[in-house]
């Protein structure tokens, strides 16, 4: 079963991701609560894909992405940034440090699940 | 998502959200309270801005365009504030706490209909107005830091912000290179930040790229008035790997600065070995979160509750059995079982406490709530108030919070649309202009005694007749005491201004507010002098649903008499009771206490006063008032879980609700705050 780390400070937010992919069955979830959770993971399973907020505590989205990226062990893993539609300098730099999407939420569920199946199948 | 996924996520949302919102209202608070001197904590703005950018992004996932487009507007002035576009002065601050209202309102609303809308222009109008503001000049002083692109690429828009606030700030711009134990760098990077942020500011926290191993090390970006070497000493280590930019003395500072790839350990020991937190594994293995609270929905602490209620009932009904078991058969058994009986006696009353400790909250919460309320009314009216709070860390059962927030909004609202005079008027009375409502709690044994008092005009009760009498509610030619003032005040469609504000004047009076109150076993009572000012004190029961009580017997009849509010029990002698004024009274060390016969009041036969025939009275006590009830038998304490009669037996006089007693009997429990007030009032009639 393939992995996905989504790290996303708000609980609700993170729940609605969780059904969203849980609605289409193949994928475990690990959910991060801010950045600091994620770099825990990280290395204790090896995930297939990571989602990630911007505007977290302690350690940015983008804080994230750039190390996700720039680490020999992860910096092919898919990495998604969801972000409330916000600073346009915020998603240039998301995608400019090698995110592979950005999806701008609102979103529907249909956009994410297809994002993730066109990267992970 | 199915129907019922949706409702849970709804709950889930709009209990987020509703947290989201009470923090927001604290951050509101201090930062008004820095709008005077127009400097305001980035942390304190950024953590505004993140609430209302989390709303709006949730508000979107639930397809509420409203409420994510006021949320965004709210997001775009905190933002611009933030980045330095618009002033911070009291006219934000207020525009601020304008939109979170009606933030609130828009929730509010759609927690019970979800396509609950309303006109959110004038919202948009005030917001947008102030976003008009000049934005200061740009002339990008970052060019001349040479601070590596690695690093800038990973600032949010936010974050250059900042870094460029600290430039124009001429502080120095440090970058520090550390590294943690894995199991702990959570936490230590917490303290390290901490200690940092005494001297500066931390702009960013990057962790460095390499493999995650046992340890992790970060660069933090750190802006302050403090050199590399006080940066160095500030943590107590001389060779830490500190970069620093934009320092004159310091010729390194232009050097241009990368990432490392993969980042080495630059010292293997923690920066304070002492720092790292017992209960971490050193496998790295903990997934605890930083936040240690679960939210439970209260119908869930309810349930538990009444479990706990119904166990306390069976808990009495073996103490009953095994007391009969020994007087009929004195054996080791029944002995042990006594003691078995005990040990689950003192379990279960912690577990009772247990359960009711969870539903305590901080009445601060309340408190919080009503001085949005003081900013609003008072502004709106033009009076110049200072809310003074006393006493927040208050618990009380949630539920008897909640209850409460309407009647003390209202009482709060009264005070500064009838108290407080506006600033001119309190300058001709030698006031100074700024009025005061002070709001304190404090707990009195099993009650909490909740005050709010101004210093405004007062309550004139030649005024207060006058009204009467042109309602027709008192007889013209009647003379009020004291008393019978503050009891007009209480009555249903009295109101002592003309014009109907519309803020208090909605209707709800202070007869609701006593209502609402005695529904709660407590009680309400005004002080009020003309010239100096109002104080409404509430006496509330800490919590409802269990309570120990005095059991009686009126006739044939048994009742139950919430402990809480009984003095003492007395046993009367022969020819104690005197007569004054018409009204039956005892002498109990050297005061008088009235009497309420309780089978008069239920319309229950008198007991004829045979020759040794004893009465007994319970002496009840609420606020400042005594009064004895007088009863047939007493029958001894027990604990008794109170279920509300519902509405259609609520219109019963002195009656709080119907308990079960450990032997499935259900018995009727005394409203003791109604009773006293009843018999209070037509004694003071009497008089007249």
């Amino acid at each position: 079963m393939k992995k996905i780390l989504i790290a996303e400070d708000s609980p609700t937010m993170r729940a609605l991701i969780v059904s969203t992919i849980d609605a289409l069955g193949d994928y475990e979830t690990f959910e991060a609560a801010n950045g600091f959770e994620a770099l825990r993971l990280l290395p204790r399973e090896k995930v297939d894909l990571i989602i990630t907020d911007i505007n977290m505590p302690d350690i940015n989205g983008l804080e994230l992405v750039s190390f996700i990226r720039n680490n020999e062990n992860y910096k092919k893993t898919p990495l998604f940034i969801i972000s409330t539609e916000g600073s346009e300098r915020d998603r240039e730099k998301g995608l400019a440090l090698g995110a592979d999407a950005y999806l701008v939420k609102p979103f529907t569920p249909d956009e994410l699940q297809s994002l993730i199946q066109e990267y992970l199948s | 998502m199915s129907d019922d996924s949706r409702s849970q996520a709804l709950k889930d949302f709009i209990g987020e959200t509703e947290e989201i919102i009470e923090s927001l209202n604290l951050d509101l608070v201090t930062l008004a309270d820095a709008a005077d001197s127009g400097d305001a904590d980035p942390d304190l703005i950024n953590g505004i801005f993140r609430g209302a950018h989390s709303i709006k992004g949730l508000a979107g996932m639930f397809g509420f365009d409203d409420l994510s487009q006021l949320a965004h507007r709210m997001e775009n002035l905190l933002d611009s504030l933030r980045l330095g576009k618009i002033a911070f002065n009291q006219s934000l601050v207020d525009t601020l706490f304008y939109s979170l209202e009606q933030l609130t309102q828009l929730i509010n609303g759609k927690s019970e209909d979800e396509s609950f809308t309303f006109d959110l222009a004038p919202a948009f109008q005030r917001i947008d107005q102030i976003l008009q503001g000049d934005a200061p000049e740009d002339d990008d002083p970052l060019a001349g830091l040479n601070i590596s692109a690695d690093i800038l690429n990973v600032l949010t828009e936010y974050e250059e912000h900042r870094l460029l606030e600290n430039v124009r700030k001429e502080r120095a711009i440090h970058l520090l290179k550390i590294d943690f134990d894995l199991s702990s760098f959570d936490q230590d990077l917490a303290e390290l930040t901490q200690l940092l942020k005494q001297q500066g500011e931390v702009i960013s926290t990057l962790p460095s790229a390499g493999d995650i191993g046992d340890r992790i090390s970060f660069q933090v970006l750190f802006g302050s008035s403090l050199n590399k070497v006080d940066v160095a000493v500030l943590l107590g280590e001389d060779d830490l790997d500190i970069r620093t930019f934009g320092e004159s003395e310091q010729p390194a500072a232009a050097e241009e600065f990368v990432l490392e790839t993969p980042a080495p350990a630059l010292f293997p020991a923690p920066v304070e070995p002492e720092v790292a937190v017992p209960g971490y594994t050193e496998s790295g293995s903990s997934l605890r979160s930083i936040s240690r609270t679960v939210r439970v929905d209260i119908d869930k602490l309810d349930l538990l509750m009444n479990i706990v209620g119904e166990l306390v009932l069976s808990k009495s009904a073996i103490v009953n059995i095994s007391e009969r078991l020994k007087s009929v058969a004195g054996n080791d058994m029944s002995a042990d079982l006594i003691k078995a009986t005990r040990v689950l006696e003192r379990r279960l009353d912690e577990l009772q406490k247990g359960v009711m400790d969870v539903r305590m909250v901080p009445i601060g919460q309340l408190f919080e709530k009503m001085s949005r309320i003081v900013r609003r009314v008072s502004s709106e009216q033009n009076k110049k108030v200072d809310l003074v709070i006393q006493g927040a860390e208050t618990e009380l059962d949630k539920m008897i919070i909640e209850d409460i927030s309407d009647p003390v909004m209202h009482i709060i609202r009264n005070a500064i649309d009838h108290g407080l005079e506006t600033p001119a008027e309190r300058r001709a009375d030698g006031k100074p202009d700024k009025g005061t409502i002070s709001l304190s709690a404090s707990q009195k044994g099993n009650h909490v005694v909740i005050e709010v008092r101004d210093d405004g005009r007062g309550i004139d009760p030649q005024y207060v007749r006058r009204k009467a009498i042109q309602r027709g509610l008192i007889d013209e030619h009647r003379e009020l005491s004291q008393e019978e003032i503050r009891e007009l005040l209480f009555m249903p469609g009295f109101s002592t201004r003309d014009e109907v504000s519309n803020l208090s004047g909605r209707g709800v009076g202070m007869d609701v507010v006593k209502n609402n109150i005695a529904a709660l076993s407590g009680m309400v009572e005004l002080a009020s002098d003309v010239g100096q000012g109002t104080a409404v004190t509430l006496t509330l029961p800490i919590t409802l649903a269990i309570i120990k009580a005095l059991i009686v017997r009126v006739g044939d009849k048994t009742y139950a008499v919430p402990i809480n509010s009984v003095l003492e029990t007395l046993m009367l002698e022969d020819g104690e009771i005197r007569t004054i004024e018409k009204c039956e009274v005892i002498e109990l060390r050297k005061s008088t206490v009235p009497l309420l016969r309780l089978n008069r009041v239920f319309g229950l036969p008198d007991v004829k006063d045979d020759v040794g025939k004893r009465l007994f009275v319970a002496v009840v006590g609420l606020a400042d008032k005594r009064m004895g009830f007088v009863v047939d038998d007493l029958l001894g304490q027990q604990d008794v879980v109170i279920k509300s009669l519902g509405k259609a037996l609520s219109f019963v006089k002195g009656i709080a609700g119907a308990a079960e007693l450990g032997n499935q009997k259900t018995i009727l429990v005394l409203d003791v705050a109604g009773l006293m007030s009843e018999a209070l009032r037509s004694e003071s009639s009497l008089h007249v």
